[in-house]
């Protein structure tokens, strides 16, 4: 009897014992990775959703700088796979909730930041631009449009532009197309004309491809003021001229193609000559250019063009990604030298021609950007400014949801009226 | 003393998984609920009790009608669909054919999967792209001259596109159930049918299906929770898009991209209810049925 007795013991003891091992055996890789360094070197745990051919690289060249620099310091590469960090947010916001922050994550400069400024969760970076003089470095509308409240929580790595209308020059010559068209109308003349020919005016992706042809349209019919204006408290979107600008947006969509997975098969469509025009950021240059393991080999010029998307010239649309200082980060010396290191000229020289896009930094080295990556420098330097939408500069996270939510069901619904009183909506609960 | 004896060791033994069961997933759910009464809409406020306010609200917002429509069309295509599929399979196993073995293992297989594999083959197959521009199914259906579909971009019958990878996957392991169902029906009972002057299909219809109720019951249980709670599935096919929005991802997006959790665990409730529709009735059957033997 007493034996039973035991042996029912000892099973739930272990039993117990086992669940707790469980729950104790899911704790974060990084303490381990840590551990293992012994007392010599500390780690620098950096987060980011750089895993793809370029932007990888990219990385890479930046670290080994790093690392260079600070001989005590060891770069822990903490990146979660996956297109504009949508997986990798999921994993970031169960870590900022834990308390667990990485020493430094990547986050797209501007409004979407806020979410984690008003948590708490960022330490302002004030004394680090004064230190290093990036006031002085980074254009001053980049700087204005990235503070919040006098206080600048991020380091902007790189620039993207968001508006540029790239296009198959064989396809518009065949449907007698002069050149790029320069404004919103003129682009509505010339798809007219491709779907005359029989082939694609517009190439689109899925859902956020739209979402990111939206803001570029909205750009182009409003004008960089009044578009910026849409991002200030108490704006406007009721008003008849974003009426108008999302009747041509209805217009455009309705010349494009069936909708295909992700933004690179709806690039491949005018690399391939199947359709003429695509409205997609500037990292498609390096999908387009790039040999055939990560990109389509095409020639610039001839095979594929670009130009600033219809009624947008002077004015870039952009985004970035930058760096950032959790609070409670376990090293924090570590994540400053990071971000020294990002901000710096050869950081962001060695980083920006390996992931296709260009320096935040006015006093870059030309001679590094060819070709298109030429161009964007150049306009960087003398354009207005604008923030993207779908990349994060202009909206924070819940509205970007919204408005993801409302160009969804409008593609199913075709319903303008609706679109816009959802979009009032959005920025009315989004901007108090 | 001797009354303990007789049920504290049980308990003792069972102890533990009620424990992790009691908080893990009772405990959660109604954590769960909580939240869904408050309006704790974004991460930073504490929320106050509200009702069901968020459960009605929730009616209001298009986006809501949408995937409760999505997720009905794909519940009654995908449970249907595997249900018949996997009868029809069981049907022709059972008349004895050559090599059942391998048939059975190959039917069985596409369940040593996972959703997601399925989703990124399937979404290659379903590609819409057509005529010049077709590759996968509707490649071949241009090849051999059948009408080439858009799949699951189809605003109105997209989702039952979609239910086709799911039914692919899981008409084998109905085949399965229905098979052992079959075997359980006694041959005495075929034999006095067929003497009675029954043809074969008769002996189908009116012996073997009614005493494969409970088997039907069953797959129909599990095959109606996993496709209300389906979400690997749809991301693997077509990421977060509205066109085949579901509440599992719709619960997703509002958790991590509009940062509202009071609205993730309401949608997430009602997907606990609806599969508790299911669910419960179900026990309740079986409780009986227990108890009548």
């Amino acid at each position: 009897m007493r034996r039973r007795w035991l042996v029912t013991v000892a099973i739930t003891m272990t039993s117990v014992l086992g669940l707790t091992a469980c729950g104790g055996g899911g704790g974060t890789p990084t303490d381990k990775a840590s551990g293992g360094g012994g007392d010599a070197k500390k780690q620098v745990e950096v987060f980011s959703w750089w895993t793809g051919p370029g932007e990888a690289d990219g990385l890479k060249a930046m670290r080994a700088i790093f690392e260079r620099e600070n001989p005590n310091l060891t770069f822990f590469d903490a990146a979660v796979a996956g297109g504009s960090g949508d997986k990798a947010k999921a994993v970031l916001q169960s870590k900022l909730q834990a308390k667990t922050p990485p020493d430094s994550f990547q986050g797209h400069a501007g409004a979407e930041l806020q979410g984690y400024i008003k948590a708490g969760d960022l330490e302002p970076l004030n004394s680090l631009y004064d230190e290093l003089k990036l006031r002085d470095v980074f254009p001053a509308q980049l700087v204005e449009q990235i503070s919040t409240g006098g206080q600048i929580y991020s380091v902007p790595v790189n620039i993207h532009r968001s508006n540029v209308l790239w296009f198959n020059p064989a396809v518009l010559k065949e449907a007698g197309v002069a050149g790029a068209p320069k404004t919103i109308e003129e682009f509505i003349a010339a798809l007219g004309k491709v779907k005359a020919k029989g082939k694609i005016p517009l190439s689109i992706g899925s859902e956020w491809t739209v979402t990111h042809l939206m803001e570029s349209v909205l750009l182009g019919s409003l004008g960089t003021d009044a578009y910026n204006g849409l991002f200030k408290p108490g704006a406007n979107w009721a008003d008849p001229a974003v009426t108008k600008a999302l009747d041509s947006f209805k217009t455009i969509m309705s010349f494009a193609g069936d909708p295909q997975d992700d933004w690179q098969p709806a690039a491949q469509q005018v690399a391939n000559g199947e359709a003429a025009f695509n409205i997609m950021g500037d990292w498609a240059y390096g999908y387009f250019h790039n040999p055939p393991e990560g990109g389509l080999g095409k020639q610039s010029k001839t095979d594929f063009d670009w130009a600033p998307s219809p009624g947008t010239e002077g004015t870039f649309l952009w985004l970035s990604d930058s760096f950032t200082l959790p609070k409670g980060a376990k090293n924090r010396d570590g994540a400053v030298a990071w971000l020294k290191v990002a901000a710096s000229k050869e950081g962001q020289d060695a980083f920006n021609p390996k992931k296709g896009s260009i320096p935040a930094r006015k006093d870059a080295d030309t001679s590094l950007y060819t070709d298109y990556l030429a161009d964007s420098l150049k306009d960087w330097g003398g354009d207005k400014l604008a923030g993207s939408i779908q990349h994060g500069v202009s909206v924070n996270q819940p509205w970007l949801a919204s408005i993801n939510e409302a160009v969804g069901l409008f593609l199913g619904t075709k319903d303008v009226a609706a679109l816009q009183t959802a979009l009032a909506d959005a920025a009315k609960a989004n901007t108090q | 003393m001797r009354r303990v004896r007789a049920w504290l060791p049980g308990l003792l033994l069972v102890a533990p998984s009620i424990v992790a069961i009691g908080v893990f997933v009772y405990g959660m759910l109604g954590w769960n609920l909580r939240l869904a009464m408050t309006d704790q809409h974004d991460e930073l406020s504490e929320g106050t009790f509200v009702g069901l306010d968020n459960f009605v609200g929730i009616w209001d917002q298009p986006r809501w009608h949408l995937s409760v429509q999505h997720a009905v069309l794909f519940t009654v295509v995908f449970v249907l669909g595997a249900l018949v599929l996997g009868w029809l399979l069981a049907f022709l196993m059972e008349k004895g054919i050559r090599g059942e073995g391998t048939f059975r293992a190959i039917y069985l297989f596409p369940m040593a999967i996972s959703f997601v594999a399925t989703g990124i083959v399937w979404r290659w197959l379903m590609n819409s792209g057509q005529d010049e521009r077709a590759v996968g199914l509707n490649r071949l259906f241009d090849v051999i001259g059948l009408p080439q579909w858009e799949w699951f971009r189809n605003p109105d019958w997209g989702m039952a596109a979609m239910a086709i990878p799911a039914i692919w996957q899981m008409s084998g392991y109905v085949m399965a159930l229905f098979l052992a169902g079959f075997r359980g029906v006694p041959e005495e009972l075929r034999e006095a049918a067929r003497v009675d002057g029954c043809t074969e299909w008769g002996v189908y219809r009116h012996i073997v299906l009614p005493l494969l109720r409970p088997v039907t019951l069953t797959a129909l249980i599990i095959l109606g929770h996993i496709s209300l709670k389906v979400f690997d599935l749809i991301v693997a096919v077509s990421g977060k898009q509205i066109i085949t929005d579901v509440p599992a991802v719709f619960m997703w997006v509002a958790v991590f991209d509009s940062h509202d959790p009071a609205k993730g665990a309401t949608i997430a409730s009602y997907i606990v209810l609806s599969v508790a529709v299911f669910v419960i009735p179900y026990l309740i059957w079986s409780v009986r049925r227990e108890r009548r033997r």
